[in-house]
């Protein structure tokens, strides 16, 4: 009974918890969204060309995606963020005169993102049937326009759910900026709680800063899940009662 | 009187090979302006390949295509193709766009046309298939034989001047391909130059003006339908039309 009230108390401490929550609210979330949707689009917006690339006739253009996919996928997050962010950090801020931290881990965010959704770009632009393409071109489309507006939307739209498990992910990964060191306005959600528990020697603001990341992540999971059955299914389309006996016109029995 | 602006297309001597596969060995095919051309014989003997090797979806080894009697080897392949509609065994409707959408689509990124322009001519030509009053479904939706015949009105819209059909109807149930048959045979009769791949044997007889027989990348025979049905020349064509009658 003991030890489960201690437990508690180093989990649970709702005076802890009270304490962390408005700056959690205040700055925590704002920057931890801002990390993940920003690195999000720009690493859907690389990632995009990454698949083209990697799909092209040019050997060149493929061998450049294949390399920069192989080598942001196998690196480790953590890794990847500290190597680009004090790496790159000194140049960044000579050009800008900027001394945050947090554009490089963006930029090494991004960078990541931009590995993994060019793989889901690519393999949902390659599950579109061959058929689509040729009918494109075959109406007179060049092969650009044939892509843009046949081919790479219908291949974004099957990987949505997989594009909104990479954002879930990001959302995660984007904890592990606080290696570089953030500034006390650029903290985000784990950065709070680290600070609050290292301050009080408890581990609440851990779960504080837990139960924000499960109420972002969480329903993300159902909406993929949602979106995931819906295009599997289809909308469900109201059909005519008198469909089959409609008046067509000249030549047409079907 | 013709009701379309379409032209004469011919090929000549037309070779492809795929690696060591020489698919296409010396095709010869001519359709005058406003006929209906039917190329028949078993499947893998370079049917459908030669329709895209005129339409230039395949780059031919060797060989010329006149459109109008001009070669169109040095022309954009983009250009030629906005001049001949090609539609397709599977339909390869696009199934993000609707029914509209999909008739329309060339019309205003290719012609340039207004949203409200392409909107009304895309209507127009569902109409001249029956389908007008499905212009806002999803081709999922639609029947295979109201999906092909979305497919026609689409190649249709961009005012073609030739047709390639690739077997527009061994993808359909027994009791849709009527339907789609006798668009193609409305197509035919208004004047529409028109190549036809196929396996329906009473179309290309009744409808076209010229059968081509083919087998293993060479055209076996060729000529008028009455000819080719009732007094087949060659072993092979007899064997096939014992085979598919």
């Amino acid at each position: 009974m003991d030890s489960l009230s201690r437990l508690g108390e180093t989990f649970l401490d709702w005076k802890q918890i009270a304490e962390v929550l408005p700056s959690m609210f205040a700055v925590g979330l704002p920057n931890t969204l801002v990390l993940a949707i920003t690195s999000g689009l720009i690493g859907a917006f690389v990632g995009l060309i990454l698949a083209l690339m990697g799909i092209s006739r040019n050997p060149v253009a493929r061998w450049a995606a294949r390399v920069y996919t192989d080598v942001f996928r196998g690196l480790p997050a953590v890794l990847t963020i500290l190597v680009i962010g004090l790496g790159f950090g000194p140049i960044f801020r000579e050009v800008t005169g900027s001394n945050s931290p947090y554009p490089m881990g963006i930029a090494a965010l991004s960078l990541m993102a931009a590995a993994y959704t060019g793989e889901i770009f690519r393999s949902g632009i390659q599950s579109v049937d061959k058929g689509q393409l040729e009918a494109s071109r075959a109406l007179g489309f060049g092969y650009g326009p044939s892509m843009r507006l046949v081919v790479v939307p219908q291949g974004i739209r099957r990987v949505l759910p997989a594009l909104m498990n990479q954002f879930i992910a990001l959302i995660k990964d984007s904890s592990l900026v606080f290696t570089l060191g953030l500034l006390a306005t650029e903290r985000e959600l784990f950065q709070i709680g680290q600070d609050a528990a290292a301050r009080s020697g408890n581990l609440s603001p851990y779960v504080a800063a837990a139960i924000f990341y499960l109420a972002m992540t969480i329903p993300l999971t159902h909406l993929v899940n949602y979106i995931d059955t819906r295009l599997r299914t289809g909308r469900p389309e109201k059909r005519e009662p008198d469909e089959a006996a409609a008046v067509v016109g000249k030549g047409a029995q079907a | 009187m013709s009701e379309f602006a379409s032209g004469t297309l011919s090929a000549k001597n037309i070779h492809l090979s795929f690696g060591s596969n020489h698919v296409l060995r010396g095709i010869d095919l001519h359709v005058p302006q406003g006929t209906t051309a039917s190329v028949i014989g078993p499947s893998g003997s370079g049917k459908s390949t030669l329709l895209r090797v005129m339409n230039r979806l395949i780059e031919p080894d060797q060989g010329d295509i006149l459109l109008d009697g001009r070669s169109v080897l040095k022309d954009s392949p983009d250009e030629l193709r906005r001049r001949i509609g090609m539609v397709f065994q599977q339909f390869n409707l696009f199934p993000h766009k609707t029914v509209e959408e999909n008739v329309s689509l060339a019309l205003r990124k290719l012609r340039k046309l207004s949203k409200e322009e392409a909107r009304s001519e895309a209507l127009e030509q569902l109409d001249l298939v029956g389908l007008r009053h499905k212009a806002d479904s999803r081709p999922a939706n639609l029947s295979g034989g109201q999906q092909q015949r979305v497919a026609i009105a689409r190649a249709l819209a961009m005012k073609p001047e030739v047709m390639f059909f690739d077997e527009a109807t061994s993808a359909l149930d027994p009791e849709l391909v009527k339907g789609v048959l006798a668009l193609m045979t409305d197509l035919a009769k208004g004047g529409m130059t028109m190549v036809v791949v196929t396996h329906e044997m009473g179309f290309s007889r009744n409808v076209s003006d010229a059968v081509t027989f083919m087998d293993a990348g060479v055209v076996v025979e060729s000529g008028p339908p009455e000819q080719l049905f009732t007094e087949p020349r060659t072993d092979r064509l007899k064997g096939f039309l014992s085979d598919v009658l």
